[in-house]
């Protein structure tokens, strides 16, 4: 009973709440960069009921249940996610051994689903935008695997999340090291490309395939997949506090620093996207498979070595 | 691999403007390219020859809103062509300003696009900021940010203050360190140079094969442009030079106009102060009947009108050919064998104008195209038969 009360408050309401403000932040931000006044504080909110209460369609030929299904699958792997991070925040000796590669697995089911509504759509631009994020999956998981292990290593060998952040209550923060330094950039650029954020924003490509996956989307659909992406905003860089930045602690002046950290991490997300043109999927992969990967084997041997 | 169709258009978010791209693709790569328009032609050569030589004017200044000011400039220049006259100096002046500050504002409008269609939304807002500057100073010399209503047969239809000038050039100087900014920001960003460097390439023997114009033959190292090969207004009484750039692709089409927009600043500049005193304009009573060419290279390349007039006041045959109708066939070489991704910013790289080059296109109730090429060729040529029979 308390597991789902931490489902249905931190993994979903707590999260959505907090993702719909991180992408307001970002909007306004963006906004503010570029000369424009942004939208108010109640429109990603307002955006969200707003498509809700629109008709679904389903096109001709799409297979309906997969269609429908995508959207669904991605929320629930994102709120089941946040229910373990957040467990680990308020108390790290709840979770079980294993955690790390359970959030690892979830946090690629947002991209599958993706892939999974665009296929199923049967749009050519769709097929297009789904093939393009699996190529993208390809391109980042390796460097993003590799940098989590630096922490593990960090942390001893663990898979638990609970231990790393004990680990790093004890001894001070991953990122404070060479080797958590380097992981922590990787992380940072898997990050934007999970996000589907520019310039790794390939797979909907507005001005290139017109969305791409999710272009049959429309009404509740499309609405939950914007819930989905707003909630990674929120999921993604808490993963990363936790595995480099000590994660979130509810004692005092810690709180504040913890959510200055959130702050911060939005706003780099914001900088990149807005500093940067779209790149192409080719040029992506070979980034992240080429200096990514290097960058992300040497934080490897460096924690290995102890640095 | 098989080929599937990739349809960019009629309405696309890439487009502002309706027309049609059928892209043969296999997996990403582009095998071939259908280019269509006509979605939105308006008849305009048919409106022009049934209005006055003066109320043409007007007609013509809409025929695009980005290059306003070029097509009134051929236009007036081939109805001066058809007495002959020679405009008076001031007006020649003015005119020249007029048409540089359009060429830095369309520039800047495509810069922004460009960044745009590569994601970059932030030199979308920032070239765009920067064109309501130089918006300001076309409202301050015209009265109008856009549509300048500045030409007429025989001169201009306004002057300049002279208690304007130092205002003006005061504010084209707050301009030129931003578009140095952005002449740096372009040879320097390295994700830009990674989208644009050696895509969509043109080479020298293509741009002329096809005959392109304006900033794509020039970005191809052909060095193509009317103020310099005829030069006509203030263009020879002031100092600039022809920007050439040498690998015909897309980075360098980027470099070029914005080399060019630096250049235009100048021109606008040398002709603010060195303003000649004197009449603005011939009061052109009758247009004796001949026929008349004017060219003028708007910020796309040549623009060209031929006028015929029967001696009545109004043009008998006005026929415009917009620099776009010369550069669209150019993605023959440059679009095939590239990636779905560069596709778009390959097509916008010649800063098409499609309302200024539609054609007619006749459908039947199903959507099928009635005539073909060679039909309509035939049709023009009847046309212009009976067009010389009825001239005699």
């Amino acid at each position: 009973m308390i597991y789902l009360m931490y489902v249905l408050m931190f993994g979903f309401l707590l999260t959505a709440v907090i993702g719909l403000l991180a992408s307001w932040i970002d909007r306004k931000v963006t906004a503010r960069v570029q000369y424009r006044v942004g939208p108010p504080l109640m429109q990603p909110l307002t955006d969200i009921i707003k498509l809700l209460g629109k008709e679904t369609l389903v096109p001709v030929g799409a297979s309906k249940t997969a269609f429908l299904l995508a959207p669904l699958v991605g929320l629930a792997s994102v709120i089941l996610v946040s229910t373990l991070l957040w467990l680990n925040n308020i108390n790290p000796k709840e979770s079980f051994i294993g955690d790390l590669i359970v959030v690892v697995y979830l946090l690629t089911i947002p991209s599958v689903s993706i892939i999974m509504g665009g296929f199923a759509s049967r749009n050519p631009l769709a097929s297009l935008g789904a093939s393009r994020e699996m190529k993208l999956i390809l391109g980042y998981e390796l460097p993003f695997l590799l940098a989590i292990l630096v922490p593990v290593i960090k942390s001893g060998l663990s898979i638990r999340l609970g231990d790393m952040l004990t680990a790093q209550m004890q001894n001070g923060v991953f990122i404070g090291s060479w080797s958590g330094f380097l992981a922590w950039l990787v992380v940072i650029f898997c990050m934007q490309a999970k996000l589907g954020l520019v310039p790794f924003d390939v797979a909907e490509a507005e001005t290139e395939i017109a969305g791409g996956a999710i272009i049959e989307y429309s009404g509740p659909g499309l609405a939950v997949f914007r819930l989905m992406k707003n909630m990674l905003l929120f999921t993604l860089p808490f993963f990363v506090m936790i595995l480099f930045m000590g994660g979130l602690r509810f004692d005092g002046i810690h709180f504040l620093y913890g959510v200055l950290k959130y702050v911060g991490l939005v706003a780099l997300i914001t900088v990149i996207r807005n500093t940067n043109p779209r790149v192409r999927i080719d040029q992506a992969v070979r980034w992240f498979w080429g200096p990514m990967t290097m960058m992300a084997i040497a934080a490897v041997l460096l924690a290995i070595w102890g640095r | 691999m098989a080929k599937t169709i990739v349809p960019i258009g009629p309405y696309h978010p890439l487009q502002e403007e309706p027309e049609f791209f059928t892209l043969t693709v296999e997996g990403e790569k582009i095998a071939a390219v259908d280019v269509s328009v006509g979605y939105n032609h308006r008849g305009i050569e048919k409106l022009s020859e049934m209005k006055t030589f003066d109320q043409s004017t007007f007609v013509i200044e809409r025929i695009c809103g980005i290059c306003s000011t070029s097509h009134p400039y051929a236009y007036t220049r081939a109805v001066e062509d058809i007495i002959p006259v020679e405009v008076p100096d001031r007006a020649k002046y003015i005119r020249t300003i007029i048409a540089e500050g359009e060429r830095i504002h369309s520039h800047l409008l495509w810069l922004g696009l460009a960044g745009h269609f590569l994601g970059y939304n932030t030199v979308f807002m920032w070239a765009w900021k920067l064109r309501e500057e130089i918006l300001d100073v076309m409202e301050i010399l015209s009265g109008n940010r856009n549509n300048y209503a500045m030409f007429k047969p025989g001169g201009v239809r306004r002057d300049i203050k002279s208690g304007d000038i130092p205002g003006v050039i005061r504010k084209i100087d707050s301009i030129v360190p931003t578009l140095e900014m952005l002449k740096k920001a372009v040879m320097d960003d390295p994700v830009l140079h990674a989208r644009t460097k050696g895509v969509g390439i043109l080479t020298k023997e293509e741009a002329k094969g096809y005959s392109a114009l304006g900033p794509t033959a020039r970005a191809s190292g052909v060095a193509r442009d009317v103020r310099k090969d005829a030069p006509y207004g203030a263009y020879d009484k002031v100092e600039w030079k022809m920007i050439v750039t040498q690998n015909g692709d897309v980075f360098d089409k980027v470099l070029l106009r914005v080399l060019e927009m630096l250049e235009s600043a100048k021109i606008m500049k040398a002709c603010l102060s060195n303003l000649p005193q004197g009449d603005i304009d011939l009061r052109l009573k009758d247009i004796p009947p001949g026929e008349g060419i004017g060219c003028a290279e708007a910020p796309r390349g040549e623009v060209f009108h031929y006028v015929r007039s029967d001696g009545t006041n109004r043009p008998a045959r006005h026929k415009v050919r917009a620099p776009t109708f010369m550069n669209l066939p150019t993605y023959k070489s440059t679009i095939v064998g590239e990636t779905i991704s560069d596709a778009t910013i390959i097509l916008a790289a010649i800063d098409p104008c499609y309302c200024c080059t539609e054609r007619v296109a006749v459908r039947n109730v199903k959507g099928k195209k009635l005539y073909n090429g060679e039909d309509l060729v035939r049709l023009s040529q009847e046309k212009t038969e009976k067009i010389r029979k009825s001239m005699k």
